[in-house]
């Protein structure tokens, strides 16, 4: 470890050298990528312990214990079978395999070093063969040679840990009690990441906090905004507060890639890949879960790639991610892996599979979680070539008790979408037409809060349709779907209850011909955005479901995201750099579709799906919201007095700035028309006497002209 | 506002000009052949042979019989206005890029490009009565930008001459002694290459157009920045309007990347800014390519804009446009 050298020394040593450090532009200076010259950022001073045992540069030598004791002469056969064994697991290096020989006895001392070209690979080796069986008496013990150190450091005398005075902490959730009631979200464009209060009343952004090189790739923000955390070469960092943002807790992890917090942002998932040295093998992948609040490792998951690329398409080489998704609502209960042919389903208690074993569904192809209970919904698709039909089955956990099945023929493909209170599911399912030449799509609905969880199939009007989106409504019980062959789709709207139809689906409406291609529903439900993204150039539709009347549409050009803030007042749209490098920036709309206002960043990255800052769920009833909804009028009032107050005072400020830019003119104007005047002679002088501008030295005048076109004489007859 | 589309030119506009009266209006691109229109109707009046290059600036002097152009085929030429006949060429080692008569128009200021082993240079020549009489030679020559200087005008009195350019830097040179008096601060000036420079119609200040995205207008007396204007995309060309209160901005991305965008990603708009209260008060659409040129009449009635498409618009205000408040 390099010591840190202050500036003085620095200087000093500069001046030694000869160099003038005032002539050095420092922030021109770029360390290259990965190499920090043993000068330890302030960021990374935890890290530091748990640097010093690798950088002994032994991480990648075991140990192996047990061997048996062979005279010279065996030398060579027992050091064959221990390569053997070791170079199935990785790459040793050259001279890498060291077994010492006992100088007096002539025999080996029953140990031997092996050294591989990578940590990982020795984590491996350790893993794989402490406890390997090479005959009766010779177990293997395997360590890593850098534990040894480590333990012989282990003081021999227990000593009682300091138990340090209690510190009360901040208010996390200090931010959810601004006086005006904003919401947050973070940006990112360029090397900065700036979080804002979204302040409508006053149209602009309010800055909270920025940050150059905040994060390494992302920042992302926990379910229920309590924390934004941020990933770096040695690991994740979560950071929030009262008042800014202080680094909360640090999470070590080498090369993370990716990061997942469970629901209640009680745990974070961690994940890496990493290049193993035999380019013919999978990428390792090593997955950790934190405890959000202690920084411990509940538990990690270490593997070769293909074993956490099963099911799902995309995803980071291979792996969709996330890996584990976390079910059983906000409490964070259980988590669950597709594997091969199994779902694992491990819970949080114990941090293990339920019952110790994975369900096994023989080739399972796709599950999730209901967003509010424990209730697994899972698709199997056909087998045998159509002799044992595709399923989709509804599974309780921790019972793994089947709640219900669907049998589902000649089916192509099938996507889950859940209601976000877990009332409904609905399950679009792609079949064949009967040549196999086609698929139609027809949707199953499950009413999951129902005795019996009733099904009802819904199809499409105009079987040719393709559905390009759909969509729940939050909290509420309908859904809408984008479907059509042409370049402009149709947009409808179903309920699942309607005042006629309590128990049966029904259409609402159908909106011919739009120019669309997404849906963004409010959160708070009611309205929605039919945008039409990409292709469409960023058409915007904000449609009322209430009174089935458009409010709006606008036009974001080239808008690549949309965002509702959490409590569907206010939507972001936003041009990022990912997809189009003009025009990059965001705008802020109110919920019925009025442009607040606009910001321009260059090189935006970060928009959605982690802008807005989450709110955890509201305290109140669902008696007392309705309530408040009922007599909205009384409490508005006060809100409204607020909002006018403030652009009153907004429209003063303006007037006076605007009268003293006015003044300011005039008075330069004026100091300038003095000196004109003075100037007026010489310039007349270089115009050879001609008058200067001021004057107008001709005028108009309307001169008339006759002109005798023709003469020609005619005799009238008189009479 | 209905625009009327002037089809002349071939290549890319480079520069608009109206004479005194407003009544012609003198165009330039990079098809060799300057153009004088009526600048009412934007009817063709006539051209001008005689460049073997883009031509990239003009002026035409206060009594309307002589127009200047300055050509990348390394000549500016003098021009009888009305026969079109050259009066006389001025030959340079490098392309000429910008012209200005002073007042009295007895002087001009041309400046010449970077071009082989010749640096930027600004030549000011006299300009005799008699064109018969009419020499080559310089009465001075300014040296020290580093690059492209885009563009030269006439300070008061001809005492000044103000020169912009690729090094983002305004320069005050001194006419008599040909000495730099002064720069512009580096800390409120443009970050980036100064495409554009206008002078109001008075001559009291000037306004330049930055590939900054920005336009500022500063005080043509001692280089104070006065008023900044934000845009989103570089600027190429930026006027004043003569009556109100008026910027125009015009420009889009580069014209490489044009191509590959729609044009409304582009926003190929001449941007109208206060001046005084540096907001945006409006925006003419139309191009389909950056807008490289930007005139307003001396009337201040009608405005002309000149694109990378090849088009002139020339733009008649609606009578709403005059009584606009903000």
């Amino acid at each position: 470890m390099a010591d840190v050298i202050n500036v003085k020394d620095a200087e000093a040593l500069a001046a030694e050298w000869g160099i003038d450090t005032s002539q050095i532009d420092f922030d021109s200076i770029e360390l290259p990528p990965g190499e920090d010259f043993g000068i330890i950022s302030d960021d990374e001073d935890v890290y530091q312990e748990e640097q010093l045992d690798s950088d002994t540069g032994f991480g990648n030598v075991i140990v192996v214990d047990n061997l048996p004791v062979v005279p010279l002469e065996k030398f060579e056969k027992l050091e064959g079978v221990v390569r053997k064994i070791y170079t199935q697991i990785g790459v040793i290096k050259e001279d890498g395999l060291w077994m010492p020989v006992d100088s007096k006895t002539n025999k080996t001392l029953g140990y031997c070093f092996i050294e591989y070209n990578t940590p990982q690979e020795a984590e491996l080796a350790k893993e794989k063969t402490n406890g390997y069986r090479l005959d009766k008496s010779h177990f293997f013990a395997v360590n890593m040679f850098d534990d040894f150190d480590r333990f012989m450091r282990v003081p021999d005398e227990w000593v009682a840990p300091e138990i340090k005075p209690y510190v009360p902490g901040e208010n996390l959730q200090q931010w959810l009690t601004d006086e005006k009631a904003r919401d947050q979200f973070v940006i990112r464009a360029g090397t900065d990441t700036e979080v804002f209060w979204n302040d409508a009343r006053h149209l602009k952004p309010d800055p909270v906090y920025k940050r150059t090189y905040w994060t390494e790739s992302y920042v992302q923000w926990s379910p229920l905004g309590t924390y934004l955390a941020t990933v770096h070469r040695q690991g994740a960092a979560v950071w929030g507060g009262a008042t800014t943002f202080n680094r909360l807790m640090r999470y070590a992890h080498p090369q993370v890639k990716l990061i997942d917090f469970s629901p209640g942002e009680k745990y974070l998932v961690t994940y890496s890949s990493h290049e193993p040295s035999n380019p013919r093998d999978a990428n390792r992948v090593v997955i950790n879960i934190f405890d959000v609040r202690t920084g411990k490792v509940m538990r990690d998951f270490k593997g070769s790639a293909d074993e956490f690329a099963i099911g799902g398409a995309g995803g980071v080489t291979g792996v969709s991610w996330p890996v584990f998704r976390w079910g059983g609502g906000k409490d964070d209960k259980y988590f669950a892996k597709l594997g091969k042919n199994m779902i694992s389903v491990y819970e949080t208690e114990t941090f293990s599979l339920i019952d110790k074993k994975s369900m096994k569904i023989e080739n399972v192809m796709d599950f999730t979680w209901s967003p509010a209970d424990p209730i697994i919904a899972l698709f199997v698709p056909e087998l045998g070539g159509g002799n044992q039909p595709a399923r989709v089955s509804l599974v309780q956990i921790p019972g793994k008790q089947e709640l219900r099945q669907k049998n589902l023929f000649s089916v192509s493909d099938c996507k889950m979408y859940w209601q976000s209170c877990g009332d409904y599911l609905a399950v679009k399912v792609d079949r064949y037409t009967k040549t196999k030449k086609s698929t139609y799509t027809g949707f199953e609905l499950f009413r999951i809060k129902e005795r019996d969880i009733p099904i009802e199939v819904l199809e499409l009007e105009n079987k040719n349709d393709k559905i390009i989106a759909f969509a729940w409504e939050p909290k509420g019980h309908r859904f809408a779907v984008i479907h059509g062959d042409g370049p402009r789709p149709d947009v409808s709207f179903y309920s699942m209850k309607t005042a006629q139809h309590s128990g049966r689906v029904s259409k609402l409406t159908t909106l011919k011909g739009k120019q669309a291609n997404a849906l963004f529903w409010s959160p708070s439900g009611h309205y929605v955005i039919l945008a039409g993204m990409k292709g469409f150039n960023g058409q915007l539709e904000f449609y009322n479901v209430d009174e089935l009347e458009t409010m709006a549409t606008a036009e974001h050009f080239m808008a690549t995201d949309v965002d509702w803030d959490p409590t569907g007042r206010y939507v972001a749209t936003a041009v990022t750099s990912v997809h189009h490098e003009m025009e990059n920036g965001f705008n802020i709309w109110s919920f019925n579709g009025k442009l607040l206002y606009r910001t321009l960043k260059d090189h935006f990255f970060q928009a959605s799906p982690y802008q807005w800052r989450p709110r955890p769920p509201s305290f109140l009833s669902a008696e007392k919201e309705e309530e408040i909804a009922k007599n909205l009028k009384k409490y508005s009032k006060k809100y409204e007095a607020e909002d006018q107050d403030v652009s009153l005072l907004l429209s003063e400020q303006d007037r006076e700035k605007r009268r003293l830019l006015k003044k300011e003119w005039e008075d330069w104007v004026n100091r300038w028309q003095r000196l004109h005047e003075e100037e007026k002679l010489e310039r007349q002088k270089l115009r050879d006497g001609e008058a200067s501008d001021e004057e107008e030295e001709y005028e108009a005048k309307e001169v008339e002209v006759e002109e005798v076109l023709d003469v020609s004489e005619e005799v009238v007859s008189f009479e | 506002m209905r625009p009327i589309l002037m089809k002349g030119h071939e290549r890319p506009l480079t520069f608009l000009k109206y004479n005194r009266e407003g009544d012609l209006l003198f165009s330039c691109a990079k098809d060799h052949t300057p153009t004088v229109w009526f600048a009412d109707d934007g009817e063709r009046l006539g051209t001008y042979r005689g460049h073997n290059g883009a031509v990239w600036s003009c002026d035409v002097s206060r009594d309307s019989t002589r127009l200047i152009t300055a050509s990348a085929d390394q000549t500016a030429k003098l021009w009888n206005v009305q026969t079109g006949e050259q009066l006389h060429t001025f030959n340079f080692d490098s392309p000429a890029r910008s012209v200005d008569f002073s007042v009295g128009d007895n002087l001009a200021v041309i400046t010449t490009d970077p071009f082989m082993a010749f640096t930027s240079a600004i030549h000011v020549k006299r300009i005799a009565s008699d064109p018969s009489e009419q020499t080559g030679d310089s009465v001075l020559v300014l040296k020290g930008p580093q690059g492209r200087i885009n563009r030269a005008v006439w300070g008061p009195l001809n005492r000044t001459i103000i020169s912009a350019g690729e090094d983002s830097i305004i320069r005050r040179w001194d006419t008599e002694t040909g000495k730099l008096l002064q720069e512009s601060e580096p800390e409120v000036g443009h970050t980036k290459q100064i495409t554009s420079l206008a002078k109001s119609s008075d001559g009291s200040h000037f306004v330049t157009g930055s590939l900054d995205k920005s336009a500022k207008l500063w005080d043509i007396r001692d280089l104070s920045l006065i008023k900044t204007y934000v845009t989103e995309r570089p600027v190429n060309a930026v006027t004043m309007s003569p009556l109100l209160d008026h910027v125009v901005l015009g420009g889009g991305q580069d014209a490489s990347s044009v191509t590959t965008t729609d044009h409304r990603a582009g926003k190929f708009e001449a941007k109208f800014f206060d001046k005084v209260l540096q907001e945006e008060i409006g925006g003419v659409k139309g191009h389909f390519g950056p807008i490289n040129a930007l005139a307003f009449n001396p009337d201040g009635k009608s405005f002309s804009s000149g694109g990378e498409d090849g088009y002139v618009r020339l733009h008649h205000f609606d009578p709403d446009y005059f009584s606009i408040k903000i």
